[in-house]
């Protein structure tokens, strides 16, 4: 374990940011945090980072107990923060060059332009950038000294889907160099395709954590196959199949519950057997159902 | 050490790019020594000490230079560093907060002595500016009176939310300073009631200490400019050290 965290607990005021989270991530994780905004996604990461103090529990990163604004995290780390920029007219070598002399290890920040597509707004003042190569810069400032563990705080908000599948490539090359990332995120959807691990937490508190096929498959949440077709379907014929949990018809369409996606192989198999022309369609659960589900719920039972 | 450099030379390339404090510091002084030397002219006269108006005003404007540095400069920029999240970017860097505070002393140290010998020059080729003083001893002065307006710019940086207020407060304690403190207006000039003000304005005893220094004044005579400008060096270092907030 890279970072273990028990008990994390951080208050304004009257306001329990944090109260009593739990993770631990492992090295070579790409570990995300998920929760609607407030949730306390940014202060976690902060504590962790040395950047704010925390009220009570221990963060241990590096196998060693985190102090806040001691060099030897800071040199280890790579961070990129929610709410930060740069000088307007700074341009983004001038930038690089900078950061990367702030540490005793370096990368060649040259290479990390190329990778992060960069390399041709190497002269560019920061204030020109769109939003999605701002994001790229923060990254690469973030992995000049070649972090172990690198913290990303939203990098994706506000970016359009172009810039933000750019940058779920850059994050797959840096999983593939076998980078430790603490990610926080809102979209469900980053998290599925990027998170080896996620947890679930709102109002400071962890809801639920788990790979994210595993918190599809703990909620329940079924597969569903829509059938629709001219002909009449008599539905007895799917009752064989095992994995079927429930059969539904509504307005001429058939819903089939399942237990696991086999239930669409099955499916198909006795349509086709039995020469029926229909249409299939295949619902799989996604970790937005997931979310969605909990974090209603979770709202739910505080009111 | 690196870092230091790099992040002074980062400084001054953007202090020339965003051209507001670059105009202030370096052209504004000098605009202000052509138009009034232009009118008064340099002649020497029993009224400045057999000395003229420019070889009295050039020590004066020194002090301007230094005040723009420490009242407008330091709190703006580094008070819209922090209204967009630089400083605490900064924050996150190895020896992050130490480097960058090393950085901004010695880059604004750099300005306002660029800023300084762009006006001496200028005094010296249109005007024959005179300097009876000890070079050293004036250097020591200058190096003094600067570094104790630094701390009075990073104790009004400490404390300033948005680029906005600091501009706004900059100004409002900048004028006063240079119409009050004897910079712009000799001090035998002013009517009592503005004595009693210049006593609290920092910049009173740079003009002060600039002024005896170039025409060769004896320790004697700024020991109290001395003590005073020590003084607010402590004071603010002191508040700077618990206050200053990333
Ligand atoms: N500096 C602060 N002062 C007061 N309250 C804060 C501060 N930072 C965060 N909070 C509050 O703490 C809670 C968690 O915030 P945050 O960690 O930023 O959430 P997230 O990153 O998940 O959106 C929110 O209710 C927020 O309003
Ligand atoms: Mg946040």
């Amino acid at each position: 374990m890279i970072l273990k965290v028990n008990n994390l607990k951080k208050h304004y005021g009257d306001v329990k940011a944090v109260d009593g989270i739990s993770f631990s991530v492992k090295k070579g994780e790409i570990f995300g945090i998920l929760g609607p905004n407030g949730a306390g996604k940014t202060t976690t990461l902060e504590c962790i980072e040395g950047l704010q103090h925390h009220d009570e529990g221990d963060i241990e990163i590096f196998e060693k107990k985190m102090t806040v604004n001691d060099d030897f995290f800071k040199e280890r780390m790579g961070i990129q923060l929610q709410e930060s920029s740069l000088p307007p007219r700074m341009k983004v070598w001038e930038a690089l060059d900078l950061f990367s002399s702030f540490y005793n290890k370096n990368v060649d920040w040259r290479e990390l332009l190329v990778k992060l597509q960069l390399e041709d707004k190497k002269n560019n003042y920061f204030s020109s950038l769109s939003g999605g190569q701002k994001q790229r810069v923060f990254v690469a400032l973030a992995m000049v000294n070649d972090p172990e563990v690198l913290f990303l705080d939203e990098i994706t908000t506000g970016l359009d889907p172009m810039a933000r599948r750019q940058m779920w490539n850059v994050m797959k090359t840096i999983k593939y160099a076998g980078k430790t990332v603490v990610m926080s995120t809102h979209y469900m959807e980053e998290a599925e395709y990027l998170c080896d691990r996620v947890m679930i937490i709102d109002k400071g508190k962890v809801i639920a954590d788990g790979t994210p096929g595993e918190l599809i498959d703990r909620m329940g949440m079924k597969n569903r196959v829509i059938i629709e077709s001219e002909e009449k379907i008599d539905v007895e014929i799917f009752k064989t199949i095992k994995s079927v949990l429930d059969i539904s018809v509504e307005k001429g369409k058939i819903e089939i519950e399942g237990k696991d996606t086999s239930v669409l192989a099955d499916i198909a198999r006795i349509i086709n057997d039995r020469k029926i022309k229909a249409n299939i369609q295949y619902k799989t659960a996604n970790l937005e159902d997931v979310y969605l589900h909990l974090t209603d719920h979770f709202n739910e039972e505080v009111i | 050490m690196k870092t230091v450099s790099k992040m002074v030379v980062i400084n001054t390339k953007l202090f020339v790019r965003e051209f507001e404090g670059f105009f202030f510091t370096m052209i504004f002084p000098i605009i202000m020594l052509l138009i009034f030397g232009s009118i008064y002219g340099n002649k020497a006269s029993d009224y400045f000490g057999g000395f003229g108006f420019v070889d009295v005003s050039v020590p004066a404007y020194i002090g301007i230079i230094i005040a723009i540095t420490g009242l407008m400069s330091i709190p703006i920029s580094i008070a819209s560093d922090r209204e967009r999240g630089i400083l605490r970017r900064y924050r996150t860097l190895p020896g992050g907060a130490t480097k960058v505070m090393i950085s901004w002393v010695l880059f604004y140290y750099l300005v306002t002595t660029v800023g300084t010998a762009g006006l001496i020059v200028t005094g010296k080729l249109l005007y024959g500016l005179r300097f009876t003083g000890n070079a050293l001893l004036v250097f020591f002065l200058y190096s003094l009176s600067t570094i104790a307006f630094l701390s009075i710019g990073f104790l009004l940086a400490s404390f300033m939310r948005s680029a906005r207020s600091a501009n706004a407060i900059g100004m409002s304690l900048l004028f006063p300073m240079m119409f009050f403190s004897g910079a712009i207006i000799p001090m035998q000039n002013l009517p009592l009631s503005i004595k009693q003000i210049s006593v609290y304005l920092p910049l009173t005893y740079v003009v002060d200490i600039m002024q005896k220094g170039w025409f060769g004044g004896s320790m004697s005579q700024y020991g109290t400019d001395l003590l005073v400008l020590s003084g607010i060096i402590v004071v603010s270092f002191l508040i700077v050290r618990f206050k200053f907030r990333w």
